[in-house]
């Protein structure tokens, strides 16, 4: 359904070229999810921004790939084109729920819009769904909540506000960059319940971007860990936490304190160093200046993504010897 | 928000009987005007028996309690001059100042919003670059210098519009074309920055991402939101525009109240300078209110705030 092959997304900056996305591929299925891991900075909204066409160009520059949705290459497609596909059949949550809505609008105003625009419904058959959907993602009272606006609502609130409009019209896909990041923990479990059930509900397949591994090895079914705008590790979820391969991974692994550590971690306990700039990116494997690993070769060779075990690929020198 | 209002219109009152006090006590600093009231050959006597005659020997907050007191029923004294009550002078040139004023905000603000919005949207192009150019170019010309080229343009060369009086809508266009332009310059740059920074926030990728047309995008989510700065500056120019187009109203003779203070304050008339002082301040706060009224619509979280 969404298969993202070598996608090369560039900023123009002062300092240079900024290789925030450098030659990332990724299959979905319908109705699976899959999750995207990896530190701040290493590019895991750019990839989902540029999935929708959200990225402003310039700075932006697609230097190459392409992200095929049922058959259609996005980075391709008339803007009027994929304008009709967001929203409807690709959806995207954000991280801040805080200034992700609008603050002058009602939030029934907003929910509305989506069946306006992609049902063409009328006002008040709209407002009808904007409530259907508030209930949906269980907002207390929609009735009354439709005609509040985003500062009288709570962060977890404002975030079930924005995956009803996400779902609103039973997208295919659901990109959600951190959406639970910015939110309480006891509120976080609620929202990815929340989410997994609609996902069932709705045979939406998810792509879930965090840099929360607990996350990931609840909820999803394949990972893809991701370091300097390339993937450095991919496999099953379970598979990749009994037996990761790559060292960043093992790094990120052993820097979550889980009760429950089932596998094994290094004497790395934490990664040192850290993230390269995307403007000067080293010669050879990107992590190679922090890894505890690294010989000569990963210096100055970038290590390509190769397939070690069944569905577990890995892209580390080190990894293909052991 | 009515408890909002109502602690609008408070404020409202306090500001006005702020600044009738500072302008009177101001004005009074200035010297009395007994002198130019008697011919020059006038005896000492004669000075001081005006002056207590006119209550200027009482300790300045009596006089001013008696100017206050008489205000608040409407009697803002009367004008040394034209020998007629201050008020009736007035009112006699306010339609013909708000009129200005409001033409000249309306042209300003009808081109310079569309003009920054497409500058903003387009940041870099051709049409930016060529607009905000033509804006400085706006704002660094003089008022009476524009409006002597329209006049020798428009009146002189072409013959289309009459050079100067009221009355007619033909002489409005250019004393409000003059006063408007610096303005439109001025609410272009402004509209571009705002709308700018505006189209840089969370929300208008969300509206995107909900696949709404771009149409939507810029003229409901990020529109709306521009305007609440857009909004406080409009007002407050209107303000400053209702008693402050002394030139303008000069080169195409145009009866408003600017032209009228000026004449006052040269013929020391103070009572009028008083009163035109306190009505234009008056006007400039309710002015205000407007703008606040309009920002409890574009803004809801204000009246959340200050009831808080
Ligand atoms: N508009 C832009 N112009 C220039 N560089 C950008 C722009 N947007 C992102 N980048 C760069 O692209 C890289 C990847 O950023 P991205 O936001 O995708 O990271 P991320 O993985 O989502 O991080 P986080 O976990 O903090 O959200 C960063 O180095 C960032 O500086
Ligand atoms: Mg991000």
């Amino acid at each position: 359904m969404l298969s993202i092959r070598h996608l090369k997304t560039y900023f123009r900056t002062p300092r240079g070229i900024a290789r925030a996305v450098d030659g990332v591929s990724l299959q979905m299925g319908p109705g699976e999810i899959m999750g995207v891991v990896g530190e701040s900075g290493c590019g895991k909204s750019v990839m989902a921004l540029s999935v929708l066409g959200l990225l402003a160009s310039p700075p932006a520059l697609f230097a190459g790939g392409e992200i095929r949705f049922k058959g259609r290459d996005l980075l391709t497609l008339a803007p009027e084109e994929l304008r009709r596909l967001r929203g409807d059949q690709i959806s995207m949550i954000f991280q801040e729920p805080m200034s992700a809505l609008n603050p002058v609008f009602t939030v029934g105003n907003q929910l509305s819009e989506v069946f306006r625009v992609h049902r063409g419904l009328d006002r008040s058959a709209a407002r009808q769904g904007a409530v259907e959907m508030l209930a949906k993602v269980g907002v207390p009272a929609p009735e009354r909540r439709v005609g509040e606006y985003p500062y009288q609502l709570s962060g977890g609130m404002r975030q079930r506000v924005m995956i009803a409009m996400a779902l609103a019209c039973r997208p295919a896909l659901l990109l959600a960059d951190e959406p639970t990041t910015a939110l309480d923990v006891s509120i976080q479990a609620q929202i990815l319940e929340l989410m997994l059930g609609l996902k069932e509900e709705l045979g939406t397949a998810i792509l879930l971007i965090t840099h929360d591994l607990g996350v990931v090895a609840e909820i999803t079914r394949r990972v893809a860990v991701m370091y300097t705008g390339k993937i450095m590790e991919e496999a099953a979820t379970e598979e990749l936490f009994d037996h990761p391969l790559h060292p960043y991974t093992r790094g990120l692994m052993a820097s979550i304190p889980r009760a429950d550590a089932s596998f094994e971690t290094d004497a790395l306990n934490e990664i040192r160093g850290v993230v390269p700039s995307a403007v000067d990116l080293p010669p050879g494997c990107h992590f190679e200046p922090r890894c505890p690993e690294a010989v000569a070769a990963c210096r100055t060779h970038p290590p390509e993504l190769e397939e070690l075990r069944p569905g577990h690929r890995v892209a580390c020198w080190r990894a293909n010897r052991g | 928000m009515g408890r909002y209002l109502l602690k609008r219109l408070w404020h409202t009152v306090y500001v006005v009987v702020g600044i009738s006090m500072i302008s009177f006590f101001f004005i009074h600093l200035s010297g009395d005007p007994v002198m130019l009231m008697l011919p020059p050959d006038a005896t000492m006597a004669e000075v001081e028996t005006l002056r207590e005659q006119l209550g200027f020997n009482d300790p300045i907050y009596v006089q001013y309690w008696r100017f206050a007191s008489r205000a608040v029923q409407g009697d803002l004294g009367s004008s040394l001059y034209f020998r007629v009550p201050a008020v009736n002078l007035i009112l006699e040139r306010l339609p013909a100042s708000l009129e200005l004023a409001g033409a000249a905000m309306l042209i300003a603000l009808a081109i310079s919003i569309p003009l920054g919005i497409i500058s903003a949207v387009k940041r870099g192009s051709l049409w930016d670059l060529s607009s905000m150019l033509g804006a400085l170019f706006g704002l660094s010309m003089p008022h009476f210098w524009l409006g002597i080229m329209l006049i020798l343009l428009f009146s002189v060369t072409l013959g289309w519009l009459p050079t100067s009086g009221r009355g007619s809508l033909a002489q409005l266009v250019m004393p409000s074309l003059a006063l408007g332009l610096s303005l439109m310059a001025m609410f272009a740059r402004l509209t571009r920055s705002v709308m700018l920074e505006v189209l840089s926030q969370d929300y208008v990728r969300t509206a995107r991402a909900k696949g709404l047309k771009e149409r939507l995008v810029i003229g409901k989510h990020a529109l709306k939101n521009a305007l609440i700065p857009l909004v406080t500056v409009a007002g407050m120019q209107f303000g400053f525009l209702i008693g402050g187009t002394v030139i303008i109203e000069t080169v195409f003779a145009w009866p408003g109240v600017g032209r009228l203070v000026v004449q006052a304050i040269f013929s020391r008339d103070y009572p009028l300078v008083q009163a035109t002082v306190l009505v234009l301040a008056v006007l400039f706060v309710l002015v205000n209110l407007l703008t606040d009224l309009i920002y409890l619509y574009l803004d809801p979280q204000i009246s959340y705030l200050e009831e808080k």
